[in-house]
């Protein structure tokens, strides 16, 4: 039985998390902005769950749980806040926010 | 074998992520997203992390996408979306960090399993167990070495439900004067 090895996850969890750098830079939907950040929390929990059972250490797990946590309140609040944004703009396309731009 | 089915979970992980990014409908990258959450927890269940994945469904895919997709349809968004205007600067950016990242991780000999023989496990993080089932391992470390976190986290929730309904709910002068 070969084990995979641990780079294979992390290089994974890179790969996913460059990807929701670059989703929350180049998108102008806010939804679609959230949508990347979810793939950045999902790559760093992939990390950790990779790391615990390398470790055999189960605080790798535990550190999922709180972090899934983490990323539902989140989203809840981010949500209520672009929903608000759209009651009184009528858009959702960051660009259109620039009250505080220099 | 093993090797297989991470090869898959991890190929549809990645290609479904770029969907997120490249599609422009925002349901279409909400339900790539979807596959993409079903296949993290299968790729959980290969790492022995079965609860976790059970969760990840529960949570990801059964509370969180749903609340985007109500939302997507609550504002009843049109597919004009184009990328941002500085989209070179973000490529230009990331694209040497992924080739970085990519030539650390193959260069890089990361230990192996054979030679982490004396894994620290005793240092005051939670050990582990001799248990075969995830559940009650996890369950025997939340409740014990946890305790406070846990706690800690159901204020946080506690929290991101009330901002969530203030800050959702139209202004309270507006409803009265209606009615």
């Amino acid at each position: 039985m070969t084990m995979v090895p641990i780079s294979y996850y992390l290089i994974l969890s890179v790969v996913v998390f460059l990807t929701g750098v670059v989703g929350v830079l180049i998108r102008r939907n806010i939804i679609a902005i959230l949508l990347s950040v979810e793939l950045m929390l999902n790559a760093t929990n992939i990390n950790f769950v990779a790391f615990s059972e390398h470790l055999q250490d189960l605080g790798g797990q535990v550190f999922v749980f709180f972090a899934l946590t983490v990323a539902a309140a989140e989203v809840a609040v981010g949500l209520a806040i672009i929903i608000a944004l759209h009651r009184s703009k009528d858009t959702i396309n960051v660009e259109e926010f620039n009250l505080l731009r220099w | 074998m093993e090797l297989l089915f991470f090869g898959y979970f991890a190929g549809i992980i990645a290609l479904t992520a770029m969907l997120v990014v490249a599609l422009k409908n925002p349901i279409y990258s909400a339900l790539s997203l979807l596959i993409m959450f079903f296949h993290v927890a299968g790729l959980y269940v290969t790492l022995h992390a079965e609860f976790l994945a059970a969760v990840q469904v529960i949570v990801y895919a059964g509370a969180i996408l749903v609340l985007y997709l109500f939302v997507v349809m609550l504002l009843n968004l049109k597919r004009d979306d184009r990328y941002h205007s500085q989209w070179r600067i973000a490529a230009f950016v990331c694209v040497p960090l992924c080739v970085e990242f990519l030539v650390l991780g193959v260069s890089g000999r990361v230990m192996t399993r054979p030679e982490q023989t004396a894994a620290p496990s005793g240092d005051g993080l939670a050990a582990a167990p001799a248990i075969g089932d995830n559940t009650l391992a996890i369950g025997e470390t939340l409740f014990s070495t946890y305790l406070y976190p846990f706690e800690v986290a159901s204020l946080i929730l506690l929290v991101a439900m009330i901002g969530a309904i203030i800050l959702a709910k139209r202004d309270i002068m507006e409803v009265s004067s209606d009615g």
